[in-house]
């Protein structure tokens, strides 16, 4: 693994480096096969057996079937790429974007309405603790 | 010859995409964005572009993870709509100017932009949105597209720098092309914005402020970004903003503001839209 990146310090943010490029390769090109409606229809009408066509690991399927938004991006799925099976779910960016941050639907709609998540208290992660450092 | 005549930074999210085909873009939540930006469509309108050099990142549709050019052109006589995953968006075939496309790419290959090229390629929100944006529900686009897509899907995309570098490079190649046409260059994306992660919908309305002020008066003070300030304080995915910088460089050193329109949210995201001329 590569040596550590300054914006691993950013909060909540995953980072569609080199890294994750490389472990989430064939996870994202499963999400990439559902922008065709014939696709669509297969993984739809047969999951587990729609994943079998791809070479994704164990922990990938998990996220997918569990429609686990924010475990996909921690095994190197690309929001742009997962956001083809929210919308094959007929989710939208809002919907999935509410549960990786658990919030609820309303919240997070309001939450943007008045002027979205705000940098106070969001560009760093919270610095160690002295006894941890 | 061709001259460029304007430039326009303005925001492709999705959903506005979405509004207008599904003739909600009166409605109270959209009607904000539509409003502010129609200054913006009588702006182009009188301008009478011929054709646009439009400068925007494919989300997974024309390209995949298989092959991600860094910088491409496209230089097809059309551009089809990309089904995204949800269909197609019913907006007319995008006709492009395949002379003057390949004698962009001849030009900035030779000025040391090492630009891959494109025969066939559907397009996708990126480019569609802002056309929509700025021209409205109509049943042909009223000028001829060149697309010009950056990667900022795989990290990392290319500097600012770098990309104010390539606007100038534009400029350039512009200039040398024989036929009287009148030219604009969009940068799209942004503004600040965050689709993913714990964060998401993060918003960050000073910066957005700032970086429309630099985009307008000090695009060079822009290029010291960093790309970790940009995923901090713009969100992962608002460091799309590079691409309003290849907008920037093609318009030369002196501009003038023409309009601006910033709004929250569309979405998930700040929307902006700016309309500059040249001077």
């Amino acid at each position: 693994m590569a040596a550590p990146r300054e914006y691993e310090d950013i909060p909540g943010t995953y980072v569609y480096d080199a890294e994750r490029g490389r472990v989430g390769y064939a996870l994202n090109m499963f999400c990439m096969s559902l922008n065709k409606a014939e696709n669509r229809a297969a993984f739809k009408s047969d999951e587990p057996g729609y994943l079998a066509r791809f070479p994704v690991s164990d922990e990938q399927k998990r996220t997918v079937l569990d429609r686990d938004w924010l475990g996909m991006l921690k095994v190197g799925g690309n929001i742009y790429y997962t956001i083809k099976i929210a919308a094959c779910d007929g989710l939208t960016f809002q919907d999935i974007a509410a549960k990786m941050s658990s919030m609820s639907k309303d919240d997070y709609a309001k939450m943007m309405l008045a002027g979205g998540r705000t940098p106070e208290g969001n560009l760093f992660k919270d610095p160690p603790r002295k006894d941890e450092a | 010859m061709a001259r460029i005549v304007g430039g326009i930074a303005c925001s492709h999210v999705p959903a506005i995409g979405v509004a207008l085909d599904r003739g909600i873009h009166e409605t109270p939540y959209w009607a904000p964005w539509f409003t502010g930006t129609a200054p913006a469509r009588d702006w182009l309108a009188k301008l009478k572009p011929d054709v646009a050099i439009l400068v925007y990142n494919d989300h997974a549709n024309a390209f995949s993870l298989e092959i991600i050019p860094t910088f491409l052109l496209g230089v097809a006589a059309e551009f089809p709509i990309a089904d995204e995953g949800f269909g197609v968006r019913p907006v007319p075939p995008v006709i492009g100017d395949p002379r003057f496309a390949w004698h962009l790419a001849e030009s900035l290959i030779l000025d040391e932009f090492d630009m891959t090229i494109a025969n066939a390629m559907p397009v996708d929100h990126g480019l569609t949105v802002p056309l929509s944006v700025t021209c409205g529900r109509v049943d042909a686009w009223p000028f001829r597209v060149v697309p010009l897509c950056v990667n900022v899907v795989q990290y990392p995309p290319p500097t600012g720098r770098r990309c104010l570098r390539l606007g100038q490079a534009l400029a350039k190649a512009v200039a040398t092309y024989p036929e009287d046409l009148r030219v604009v260059v969009y940068g799209t994306g942004g503004m600040s914005h965050q689709l993913q992660g714990e964060r998401a919908g993060f918003v960050n309305r000073q910066f957005d402020e700032d970086f429309l002020d630099g985009i307008v008066r000090d695009p060079d003070r822009l290029t010291q970004f960093s790309h970790t300030k940009y995923l901090r304080e713009a969100g992962s995915e608002g460091i799309e903003l590079v691409m309003w910088l290849v907008m920037r460089g093609a318009l030369g050193a002196n501009v003038r503001e023409a309009h601006r329109f910033y709004h929250v949210p569309a979405s998930n995201t700040a929307a902006g839209l700016l309309c500059l001329e040249t001077t």
